[in-house]
């Protein structure tokens, strides 16, 4: 009988609570402050769901809900035919560049307002997203390097080159990103072998990187698009080289499986996440608070030392000792992605890809 | 029972809520997706609506003809293997106990539950170099050292057969179990053996579901995105996948959705030519 009574008195205020929300949703927002972001599923969103996220809303009063986010493009789809419908899955997404690039075509980011972000100062230029004329579409938020990696019970030598792709004694050896726009495989063979990026300004110089790229195809055993997939493949050894990232690489290392990530002499491929926020979302102001917090100094030494990435904002600015910096990032000039070649020539380039590796 | 021709209106109100479902399912947006086909792709970017054919010739190449015709090929492949095993099989459990039966359907049924990337990771790791299959040949003697049999034509074959087999199964039993055991019995009385009356009592009278179960396995296979991935190299990739490509990570929507429109014509097509042969046969 009680138990009965206290399940209608409850439902009974589980009504009355979702009547009084719908009726006054502009006090409840004003008590209650939260804000959606998004952040790559798995490994990446644990990290800032135990170790940035608590530390955000103590500072700010400001709860966050963090949403996982599928990488690459998938979820820039999402967004935008989410906000086609006045609907945003997330406030705040950390965005990669290509990504960010293409929602940019749409006006899907709304500018973000650099006089509210009081951290701005710290931050390196080449984080800093801009719309063509100048409003800022996003705020760097983290950066990763890709990098060549080997299981260490099947090469003894840590290889020094990206040349070792092409080298015909690893055959059926290797795992590589399935997508021409998250691989850069471009970038990397202009660099190695066209003696720089430079190499993809013309379509004849892409097409002879095209033609140098094939000759890997005979060395991979696996394009994959799901992370996953290559990391166990390549802590067993069944796949023990390919690109990957470095961040969750060393962590598998840390962990006492057997692989390694080496920065070659070329450079890892240096790629970065912005901070965006939806043009749907109806949470502005405490999207640019929350941008500002995490540009801080010290919140990307955390990020760096508890996630493995690189930080955003200037190296003297944080208290990174040279031994965490080593370990994400590295003195080697790094290979920038040619961004600018996704947006203007993503679909001719993705059919010559998928030929290219289909065919 | 009886069965009369429904005379009144209310007599196909029964027929509202499936017709309801398929509409708002399936006809509306089958509907937008064929309109998105002849949007305009604006690169770099999203779609405006507009009426062009742009996103059908692109796929108009003999790049996208090779792929589309090695994913047909596969689903045919994957039904006729799926049948060629499913019909002896079943055809031997119909005539086995009751109880045993039961065992074997529940196992069938409990692959089902099974989930597509389940079956993709579980494959692969039995046909791996490092924890698959040839380690026990190995062990066995019968290898000189263990290898890798993924990514391979066999290995996608091979997954694909899986996942669908149940399903042939579950199609193929009820009409086994209909089947009148007079007809062998009167065929093995003539002086038939057991594998002649199969083949030439059991198989002809099972034709029209034998063919139906082709055409329902063969579009089951071709919807595939996940195991020519997870098990074969690039060429195994299905036109499955690389609408995929295009609509998730190009977000290239339109020249998805007329790859799409196409595939479904195409396979339209096939069954309706499966079925006006099999008419014919039936008339000669």
């Amino acid at each position: 009988m009680n138990i009965n009574s206290i399940k209608r008195r409850t439902l009974l205020g589980a009504g009355l609570a979702g009547a009084s929300m719908l009726a006054m949703p502009t006090v409840l927002r004003a008590q209650d402050r939260s804000l959606k972001v998004g952040v790559y599923g798995g490994y990446f969103k644990d990290s800032f769901d135990k170790n940035i996220f608590p530390e955000f809303t103590k500072a700010t009063g400001i709860a966050v809900e963090s949403v996982a986010e599928p990488t690459g493009e998938a979820w820039l789809v999402q967004l935008e035919q989410a906000a086609r419908a006045g609907q945003a899955p997330a406030d705040v997404s950390m965005m990669s560049q290509v990504a960010m690039l293409k929602g940019q075509a749409t006006e899907l980011w709304t500018p973000i307002d650099m006089a509210k972000i009081k951290n701005a100062s710290n931050l390196l230029d080449r984080f800093v997203n801009k719309y063509p004329d100048g409003r800022v579409a996003g705020v760097g938020a983290v950066s990763w390097y890709i990098t060549l990696v080997t299981n260490t019970n099947v090469y003894k030598e840590a290889p020094t080159s990206w040349a070792a792709f092409w080298d015909p004694a690893n055959a059926d050896k290797l795992g590589l990103l399935a997508l021409v726009s998250n691989s850069f495989l471009l970038e990397v063979t202009a660099k190695t072998f066209m003696g720089g990026t430079n190499a993809l300004d013309t379509e004849e110089g892409i097409l002879k990187t095209f033609e140098k790229l094939a000759e890997v195809k005979p060395n991979v055993r696996l394009w994959y698009r799901d992370e996953a997939q290559f990391e166990q493949a390549l802590k067993s050894g069944e796949i023990p080289m390919g690109q990957y990232y470095h961040d969750v690489t060393g962590l598998a290392a840390a962990d006492g499986h057997p692989v390694r990530s080496t920065f070659p002499k070329e450079g890892g491929i240096q790629d970065s996440g912005c901070w965006a926020l939806s043009r749907a979302s109806q949470k502005a102001e405490e999207a640019h608070i929350f941008i500002d917090y995490m540009c801080q100094p010290s919140i990307q030494a955390t990020l760096s030392r508890k996630v493995g990435t690189s930080p955003t904002v200037k190296r003297e600015s944080t208290d990174l000792t040279d031994k965490e910096f080593s370990a994400v990032s590295s003195d080697i000039e790094p290979i920038v992605p040619r961004y600018d070649l996704y947006q203007t020539k993503s679909d001719w380039l993705n059919q010559k890809w998928t030929e290219l590796i289909v065919g | 029972m009886r069965r009369e021709p429904p005379q009144t209106l209310g007599d196909y109100s029964p027929l509202l809520f499936p017709a309801a479902m398929l509409t708002i399912f399936f006809v509306v947006p089958f509907g937008t997706m064929i309109a998105v086909s002849f949007f305009q792709r604006q690169q770099g970017g999203f779609y405006t609506p507009a009426f062009v054919y742009d996103n059908y010739a692109r796929f108009l190449s003999a790049f996208f003809g090779g792929v589309l015709g090695f994913s047909l090929m596969l689903a045919i492949a994957v039904a006729i293997c799926c049948v060629v095993l499913a019909l002896p099989f079943t055809y031997l459990l119909t005539r086995m106990a009751r109880s045993v039966q039961v065992v074997w359907l529940v196992a069938l049924l409990s692959v089902l539950s099974l989930s597509e990337v389940i079956i993709g990771f579980a494959w692969s790791t039995l046909f791996s170099r490092t924890a698959g299959i040839t380690n026990i040949l190995v062990a066995l003697g019968l290898m000189s050292e263990a290898k890798a049999l993924t990514p391979s034509f066999a290995a996608v074959l091979t997954g694909m057969v899986y996942q669908a087999f149940p399903y042939t199964v579950l199609v193929l039993f009820p009409a086994l179990v209909r089947l009148d055991p007079t007809l062998t019995e009167a065929a093995r009385t003539l002086g038939a053996s057991p594998l002649k009356a199969f083949f030439t009592v059991v198989v002809p009278a099972l034709r029209n579901t034998i063919t139906a179960t082709l055409i329902m396995v063969f579009i089951f296979a071709l919807g595939s995105y996940l195991l020519p991935q997870l098990l074969g190299r690039p060429q195994h990739w299905t036109l499955s996948v690389l609408i995929t490509d295009q609509a998730i990570y190009q977000s290239n929507m339109p020249f998805a959705a007329a790859m799409a429109v196409f595939l479904v014509l195409v396979t339209l097509g096939l069954v309706a030519l499966t079925v006006i042969a099999g008419r014919k046969g039936e008339a000669a």
